[in-house]
């Protein structure tokens, strides 16, 4: 069988599937063809019960657990996929998809229009969380997958596994939401603003045409600026940062880097413009905000999840205060009136929101116990 | 199921097969793991101690992290077939709400405590002059998750002022099972089986 899986294209590293859609979006649209950009570790076993999904977070990608072929990093969640980690290819098929919407290969705005050869730019359908979700199911049908044994994320990644168990309940045998939320909030809305009108006060922006010419750098630097602020505790900044000068003894009476805060956001904002395209981040924040589990149904989040056979495992920290444990307790709360089986955790971390990209034993412990409890039952 | 402390294994023993069952303050899990492996029930968990919460997810078990003292209003009338609060009860703010929440989530309730009327600890309390340390309950007064002490003529005397009925008592001392006369005076735990009248 494993030989079998090497000899199938449609399974390995750095994969790209265009499928013939339509995917019916959100807004009313239809959209096709869907390209999609992913991975697979490890062989789909003889039943096809072992396939998880990892999804990933606004700004991440396919390359879970395999080199970035951009920055030459690591996987971004090395420390949860891999050999003898609870997600483990030894075990498990393990697919990564590039979310719609995103600039990793999947369709997004600079994705070329099929029907005016040109990038898409802002002719890009304003596209959903579940949008996305609906185009990775149409992948999963590519590859013969029927059933997963678990949808995995954190942060994006946790509303799109909260998604697959709304919109698939019958495909998703277990879901394990970390770091994540079932509605964008009025504070997160609000960051993500900032970081879309300081990508669009850049001029080169212009009105998302930029393709083959300038990209607006100046403003997406500072939007990931801006966001990656909000992915950190304030004890964590302190710890790291306090208000020690970078590289001088004393304050320059101007407006360069004097604090280490200062240049550490500076450096995240300018390594970020170089993997990321400026009208994805448009695109998919703007997906986020949209997000609302409770919406299509009266606002009761218990009804998104009625009658639902899928496990869940949810885990906050708690210094994170973009989606703080308050959230994970709702979603924990609307479950419990399913009548769903769920387990909930918040676990400490300086961290913030960053901690389930980090070192976590405790949340590596849990993630394991739960996805092999579902492989026994 | 002999690995299981002498209250579990009484309440163990009680729990029909197939039931649904939440576990109030369920620690890692201990009790629902065996009423899963061995009655196949179908628990569900409560546990304030992330670490005990963690140990019992990885055992496979549904568990939230939370607080009986806060948490169970969530829980619908008649959700389980049994609610349990072993060992737990003394350590809550409010008993007697909790209590209530028991017997209104589970048609049937177990209560497990450690009596504070035994001989042992009012000989203790009598001649020491100072609060009772044992080994049942050894903690100093000012370190102690037992911040609600009980006796079993307390706990009967709520359940009356409650309208909740007894269905069944069973007594220890020493880890052994113990005859129902002089309880209050004689057991070091009691476990109570209830409903709400």
């Amino acid at each position: 069988m494993a030989l079998l899986m090497q000899e199938d294209t449609r399974f390995g590293l750095d994969k790209k599937a265009r499928l013939l859609g339509p995917v019916r979006l959100d807004s009313g649209a239809e959209f096709a063809p869907v390209d999609i950009a992913y991975e697979t570790y490890g062989a789909l076993n003889a039943d096809k019960s072992n396939a998880i999904l990892i999804c990933h977070a606004l700004t991440g990608d396919q390359y879970v657990a395999s080199t970035h072929p951009m920055t030459g990093k690591d996987g971004w969640w090395t420390r949860m996929v891999g050999a003898g980690k609870p997600i483990d290819p030894a075990r498990h098929c393990i697919i990564s998809i590039n979310v719609m919407g995103s600039c990793m290969g999947s369709s997004g705005p600079a994705s070329i229009d099929p029907t005016t050869g040109a990038a898409y730019a802002m002719a890009f359908p304003v596209i959903t969380i579940p949008d996305m979700v609906r185009a990775q199911a149409l992948l999963l049908d590519h590859l013969g997958i029927e059933t997963l044994e678990a949808v995995v994320g954190g942060s994006m990644g946790g509303m799109q596994a909260l998604s697959w168990a709304a919109l698939y309940p019958e495909r998703v045998k277990s879901a394990v939401v970390i770091a994540s939320t079932a509605r964008h909030s009025a504070q997160n809305i609000a960051f993500h603003e900032v970081g879309r009108q300081a990508i669009m006060a850049d001029p080169r922006w212009n009105n998302g045409a930029y393709y083959g010419d300038e990209a607006p750098s100046s403003g997406l630097a500072v939007a990931r600026m801006a966001a990656h602020i909000t992915y950190l505790s304030e004890a964590g900044l302190t710890e790291k940062f306090g208000r020690r000068l970078q590289n001088r003894d004393a304050k320059s009476f101007g407006f360069d880097a004097d604090f280490q805060v200062e240049s550490y956001l500076r450096y995240q904002g300018l390594s970020f413009v170089d993997r990321f395209d400026a009208n994805s981040y448009l695109y998919i924040t703007r997906a986020m905000d949209y997000f609302d589990l409770a919406e299509p149904h009266d606002g009761v989040l218990a009804k998104a999840f009625a009658g639902t056979k899928t496990r869940f495992c949810l885990i906050s920290f708690d210094s994170d205060w973009l989606y703080p444990t308050a959230e994970s307790r709702r979603i924990v709360h609307a479950l419990n009136a399913a009548g769903a089986a769920v387990s909930f955790v918040e676990l400490s971390s300086p961290f913030g929101h960053d901690a389930f990209l980090l070192e976590a034993p405790e949340m590596n412990r849990i993630v394991d116990g739960f996805l092999r409890a579902g492989e026994q039952s | 199921m002999s690995a299981l402390r002498p209250d579990l294994a009484i309440i163990a023993r009680e729990v029909r097969a197939g039931a649904r069952v939440l576990d109030v303050g369920c620690g890692d899990g201990q009790l629902m793991a065996a009423l899963r492996d061995t009655k196949n029930v179908d628990a569900r968990g409560l546990e304030l101690n992330a670490h005990d919460v963690a140990t019992a997810v990885s055992r496979g078990l549904s568990v939230i992290q939370g607080d009986a003292d806060t948490d169970l209003a969530e829980y619908p009338d008649g959700s389980f077939d049994y609610a349990i609060l072993s060992q737990t009860l003394q350590t809550t703010k409010r008993p007697d709400l909790v209590l209530d929440h028991l017997v209104r989530i589970g048609r049937e309730a177990f209560v497990s405590f450690p009596n504070f009327a035994q001989w042992r600890i009012r000989f203790a309390h009598m001649f020491g002059g100072r609060m009772p340390v044992t080994k049942q309950l050894p903690h100093l007064w000012y370190d102690t998750p037992n911040i609600h002490h009980v006796t079993i003529d307390d706990f009967r005397s709520l359940l009356h002022e409650r309208n909740i009925e007894i269905e069944g008592q069973w007594f220890l001392s020493g880890n052994k099972p113990r005859a129902d006369r002089f309880a209050n005076l004689l057991a070091q735990h009691a476990v109570f089986k209830l409903r709400r009248k």
